[in-house]
């Protein structure tokens, strides 16, 4: 269907970072006037790949051919050279600014800078597409579809004939998604060629020509989507089930610790990012969350422990000594502590917001129990025991519990964290994304801690990224998709593909299948 | 091998954050640029002046060390500039810029001389000593508190707030000098010289050893509260990562305010020990510069009270030995300031080479 | 009555002219990201290296010609000015330091270099009293010739020295840099986010230097200004005061904006010497008047910080560096 050289294609790349291995011998190719959906899990290599089309990183090896011809890509300016424009995930724009000031800033244009052609031309291009902006609305006015929409005329303004969009729809409305997949096409039809990274199958489905799937950074192939559906789409992208051996015992006598109705919350667009969430952890469980990065889970976990507000619902937590049953809705951190709530947090931003990465081991373990006394004075005695003791548990390796903790690897880190959350004695232990990042031997001993606090009788909400190990560790899932609860599935029973068809399906988006 | 095409686009010095380096290093890069900085006083000093560098730095020995009067003064500039970098240290601990010290300080000044002035010897002296302290304290706190209340509560701009109002200060003193002062002269003479009411008593006949003394034990409390207090601890907290704090239920809000309140009681302390244990009157000058100076010195002692010891030490070394210098060879007092200067910017300069390392890329990594 | 109105706002735009070279050198200095509080230290600089300049010159000629009793105190108070925003620089944008003690100091420096050569200059030259410059200070002050025929308005408005036009003209162009031209986007984008900036191709270290190097030699320009047409020629220690805290405070007046720095720098002078215009006012009462300045400024900073109208914010990067790595 296609002739002719392809508008760029990429010939066996491959990107390491130290020993990881972010893309291995991808191949696969895009022409004018067609979408190709770039379609894989969290942490598949997608959007790395796409980073060295656009001049971010420089591949290790492999090349990469512009309109047949071989092109060196060292720098965005690069990119732009060959007309290459990339829609980043977080908007690279002044806040300050109008939409036609931001569409040309750093550009070395001929001719007197006057901001009304600039408006003029920015007007031109929307009528073109299809784009509905005001050029000179500021960025802080701008809705999050707006602001996408400045990014892509900022590319096309610099004539960009390829356009790479990473996760357009992440953050967009069903409306919204419809209007951009109008102006994607109608550039389609004006010959651009387009790159969509995206895992959401009925988008792809709806919107691409082909579709290419990676897979923790191995290229898996193409299909045409006209000849695929989402079944065969999901197996690509999850592959078969892989054993983990991870222990799982059966829960002994769950009680519901912490029920969950209804929250919803909205973020600062005003869009909501949790919506009627609802569900019960129990304890001597592990609960596990499934779902795409940023489908609301980070929000979910600080409603619960008080640092996000919620617009409605109730968080009723079940105290096993008192019997009370208490409402954490829209209570400080303090408060809740107050209540008696032994509530336990690990939050996915250790060094920003889990620990104090300048202080040492110790000062960081007293993050949670300073203020335990009457006394004026800290008390480090018991922190250091702490410490210690954790240390030599978990086998961190440090020189000294008196080292800043910024200075220990990343494994290391996340033992220090999670040994402090545990030794707290919790009676709900959350944790999001506890092994991102750490080896295999150092996920192990994370799962381990978790399986032995739901021994002790724990509710345990553990969010996690592979599927494989939510499958083999938690006894329930939970999957979330866009801020609402796609549904609850066993642990012991679940299907991988059946999940990852819920994690992709979004409700409100749905009238495009079929 | 890999990487060989990565690092053609890059600069011939590539730039990156030390994670680590040993204190002996970092001591040495210390003294090499205090080193180089009294190089580039001497000269400029014999480019000025003409005279053998060496000569130079005898005679700013002797201007801080050359008679026992000359060290109990160097001991009280040093006592009085410590108190104020004592003062601003919790706030830049937990990041808040005061630099309004020399406001805060005023206001305490001010606070004592009105006492001074309106109580005369009506009361005893200790009571007066301690409404004139307790007074100061209660205005560094007042002139301290309203910027943080700001800065809490809005998030206003706490280094222009506090600097503008150091003026307002300025102008306050100003105000209550002329209104004091009934010749119009805007210098206020000595207050009480005749009862020496609301005078800081001497301690074994010396003049300054109370406050010496004072500033010494308020260097220790400083130190054990920021280092072994839970409120020293949050301040630390909060000044690394404000989301750690939220994380673990600290009230931001009240933990900036209430350390404002610290730091401008010290400062209303060093007024206080200014008028009454030093000058017995007031002046627009009382501070005399000190509110910023202590700002670096706090800075250069990366906020550590004992270390601010000797960083204090240095500066009014620098200065007394400057103004010997300025005696000596009729030159102007200003010299000192330029000192001053050249010697900060050396200091401040080396943390780079503390906290950065410069890669220079290697010749193999260039050939492909 | 009329009269002293008119002198009065004589006098007001006269305080206000180094109060506005200040100013907009601190604007182009902060659209960039750096709080440079060493401003009030560059612009005694500024005044001393044209002073020295200036004596140089009238003591090496026994006729001092007028193009060259302008422009070499002129350059000089230049050439000192940006060295002093150039050690601000290297120190802040390459070495890193924190910007506020880096401005503190070099505030320390400067008036100490001000006040040392101010005050021994002369005993170098081997003569005593203080300097006195009043050929170039002439030349400095000259008025257009038709000033004196048109009256009040003359008298009032146009009896100013050049450098008192050039300080509203370059505070207009600077307006009309930032805001029209594209350099001025490019430099408001480093100050506001310099990460989008680096992104997007622009320089920032580039950026910076060069507005805090040019923002520092307009601001010398107050300096220059003070010494050589306020004071005609003479030098006193600590003579300028402090004007250079009050043109920082009017870069808050004037929610960073150059051409309404233009009328607050008259405003503000104007408060400055208010007291000297209303009659029967006791000398305490002075005092407080000179302190409306900096509480209308406080006002206004508290205004700005709780409206959160973002047009009006300080540049969000105002006293940070930046280190492309930390991204």
């Amino acid at each position: 269907m296609c002739v002719g050289s392809a508008a760029i294609e990429l010939r066996g790349i491959t990107k390491r970072f130290g020993n990881v291995v972010a893309n291995s011998n991808v191949s696969l190719s895009v022409y004018g006037g067609e979408i190709l959906s770039l379609l894989g899990e969290n942490g598949s290599g997608k959007t790395t790949l796409m980073n060295m089309i656009s001049g971010i990183y420089y591949p290790d090896e492999g090349q990469i051919f512009i309109n047949g011809e071989e092109a060196v890509i060292r720098s965005p300016k690069d990119a732009f050279k060959y007309k290459i424009g990339m829609i980043h995930q977080h908007f690279k724009l002044i806040d300050v600014f109008s939409a036609a000031e931001n569409v040309v800033l750093g550009l070395k244009e001929k001719g007197k800078y006057d901001i009304k052609t600039v408006s003029e031309r920015v007007a031109e291009i929307s009528e073109k597409y299809g784009f509905d902006i005001n050029p000179d609305k500021k960025i802080y006015e701008m809705s999050v579809s707006e602001k996408q929409t400045v990014e892509i005329i900022k590319v096309l303004y610099r004539g960009a004939d390829i356009l790479i969009l990473d996760e357009p729809t992440a953050v967009l409305t069903p409306q919204e998604t419809q209007k951009l997949f109008t102006v994607l096409r109608k550039m389609r039809e004006d010959g651009k060629a387009i790159i969509i990274i995206t895992h959401k199958l009925h988008e792809v489905l709806s919107l691409s020509d082909r579709v290419a799937v990676l897979r923790k950074g191995e290229y898996i192939g193409t299909v045409e989507t006209a000849k695929t559906d989402e079944a065969e789409l999901t197996e690509m992208m999850v592959g078969k089930k892989i054993e983990l051996n991870i222990e799982r015992a059966t829960p002994e006598n769950p009680q519901d610790r912490l029920v969950v109705k209804n929250i919803s919350c909205k973020n600062r667009e005003g869009v909501n990012v949790l919506d009627e969430v609802s569900f019960t952890a129990r304890s001597g469980e592990i609960l596990g969350i499934a779902g795409i990065a940023g489908s609301g889970q980070r929000e979910l976990l600080e409603a619960i422990a008080g640092l996000q507000h919620i617009d409605g619902g109730e968080i009723i937590y079940n105290n096993p000594k008192t019997g009370s049953a208490d409402n954490l809705r829209d209570k400080t951190p303090l408060q809740i502590r107050e209540l008696g709530v032994r509530l336990s947090f690990v939050p996915e931003d250790r060094l920003g917001m889990g620990l104090v990465g300048n202080m040492d081991i110790v000062d960081n373990m007293m993050l949670r129990s300073y203020r335990k006394g009457k006394s004026f004075f800290l008390e480090r005695k018991a922190p250091k025991n702490l410490a210690e003791t954790i240390i030599e548990q978990l086998e961190v390796v440090t020189p000294s519990a008196a080292t800043p903790v910024r200075k220990l690897s990343g494994g290391n880190v996340q033992k220090v964290l999670v040994g402090r959350e545990i030794a707290a004695a919790p009676t709900v232990l959350m944790a999001a994304y506890p092994v991102r990042g750490l080896d295999i031997n150092s996920s192990y001993a994370i799962y381990n801690l978790l399986n032995q606090q739901k021994k002790n009788g724990v509710a345990v909400i553990f969010v996690g990224e592979d599927l494989d190990v939510l499958i083999e560790l938690c006894d329930r899932i939970m999957v979330i998709g866009s801020g609402r609860v796609a549904g609850i599935v066993d642990g012991r029973t679940a299907d991988k593909n059946k999940i990852g068809l819920m994690m992709t399906k979004t409700q409100g988006g749905n009238e495009n299948e079929q | 091998m890999s990487n060989n095409e990565k690092h053609i686009h890059e600069p011939l010095f590539h730039i990156t954050k030390r994670s680590d380096i040993v204190w002996w290093k970092a001591w040495l890069i210390r003294l090499a640029a205090i080193v180089a900085a009294l190089f580039v006083c001497a000269v400029v000093i014999v480019t000025i002046t003409d005279y053998n560098p060496l000569q130079v730095y005898k005679t700013m020995i002797e201007g801080s060390f050359g008679s026992e009067r000359k060290i109990w003064i160097l001991l009280q500039n040093l006592a009085m500039l410590l108190c104020i970098s004592l003062a601003v240290t919790p706030a830049f601990k937990m990041k808040f810029w005061n630099l309004g010290a020399e406001g805060q300080v005023l206001i305490g000044g001010l606070a004592s001389a009105a006492c001074m002035f309106y109580i005369k010897d009506s009361m005893p002296n200790w009571l007066l000593l301690l409404v004139m302290l307790f007074a100061s304290i209660l205005g560094g706190v007042i002139w301290g508190i309203i910027p943080a209340f700001f800065k809490a509560n809005w998030g206003t701009n706490e280094s222009l707030f506090t600097l503008m109002m150091n003026y307002v200060a300025i102008q306050l003193v100003s105000f209550f000098i002329m209104l004091w002062v009934p010749s119009g002269s805007s210098v206020m003479g000595v207050i009480n010289q005749v009862t020496g009411s609301g005078w800081m008593p001497d301690l074994f006949g010396k003049k300054y050893l109370f406050n010496i003394l004072i500033v010494a034990v308020l260097t220790v409390i400083m130190f054990v509260y920021l280092k072994f207090s839970k409120q020293g601890y949050e301040i630390s907290v909060v000044g690394e990562s404000e989301n750690t704090a939220r994380y673990i239920g600290i009230n931001v809000k009240k933990v900036i305010i209430r350390t404002m309140i610290i730091s401008g009681a010290v400062c209303g302390l060093a007024g206080f020990l200014l008028v009454s244990g030093t000058n017995h009157t007031i002046s627009k000058e009382l501070a005399g510069g000190m509110g910023f100076t202590a700002i670096m010195v706090s800075w250069l002692a990366k906020f550590n009270p004992i270390v601010m010891v000797i960083t204090s030490f240095l500066i009014v070394f620098l200065q007394r030995g400057a103004s010997e210098i300025a005696t000596a060879f009729r030159l102007n007092e200003s010299v000192a300031d330029i000192l001053t200067g050249i010697i900060i910017f050396f200091i401040i300069g080396c943390e780079f080479f503390i906290n950065y390392q410069i890669n220079r890329r290697s010749k193999q990594k260039e050939a492909k | 009555m009329v009269s002293t109105i008119f002198a009065f706002i004589n006098a007001a735009i006269i305080q206000g002219i180094p109060l506005l070279y200040g100013a907009t050198g601190e604007i182009i200095t902060e659209k960039s990201g750096n709080l440079n509080l060493g401003i009030p230290g560059i612009m005694y600089i500024g005044g001393i290296s044209g002073i020295i300049g200036g004596y140089l010159y009238e003591h090496s000629t026994d006729n001092p010609a007028a193009l060259a009793c302008i422009l070499i105190p002129l350059i000089c108070s230049l050439a000192g000015s940006s060295l002093m925003a150039l050690i601000y620089s290297f120190l802040t944008i390459t070495l890193r330091v924190n910007q506020n003690v880096t401005g503190l100091a070099l505030t320390t420096f400067g008036m100490g270099v001000g006040n040392f050569f101010g005050g021994s200059l002369l005993s170098f030259f081997g003569e005593s009293g203080s300097i006195s410059l009043i050929t170039t200070g002439n030349y400095y002050k000259a008025s257009l010739p038709f000033a004196d025929k048109l009256g009040l308005f003359g008298k009032t408005f146009l009896s100013l020295g050049f450098l008192a036009y050039a300080a509203i003209i370059i505070a207009l162009l600077t307006s009309y840099f930032l805001n029209r031209t594209r350099m001025g986007l490019n430099l408001r984008a480093v100050g506001e986010n310099p990460a989008t900036a680096d992104a997007a191709g622009i320089s920032v270290t580039k950026y910076k230097y060069l507005s805090t190097v040019i923002g520092g030699a307009i601001a010398g320009l107050g300096g220059l200004y003070f010494v050589m047409d306020y004071t005609g020629g003479a030098w006193t220690n600590n003579g300028f005061g402090d004007r250079g805290w009050l043109a920082i405070a009017i870069v808050i007046f004037a929610i960073w904006r150059p051409s309404t720095a233009i009328l607050s720098s008259f405003l503000f002078g104007g408060l400055y010497i208010l007291c000297v215009y209303i009659p029967g006012l006791s000398s305490s009462a002075k005092e407080l008047i000179n302190m409306l300045p900096y509480l209308v400024t406080i006002i206004v900073l508290v205004i700005i910080s709780m409206r959160k109208k973002r047009e009006n914010q300080p540049p969000a990067h105002l006293g940070l560096s930046y280190f492309r790595e930390e991204r």
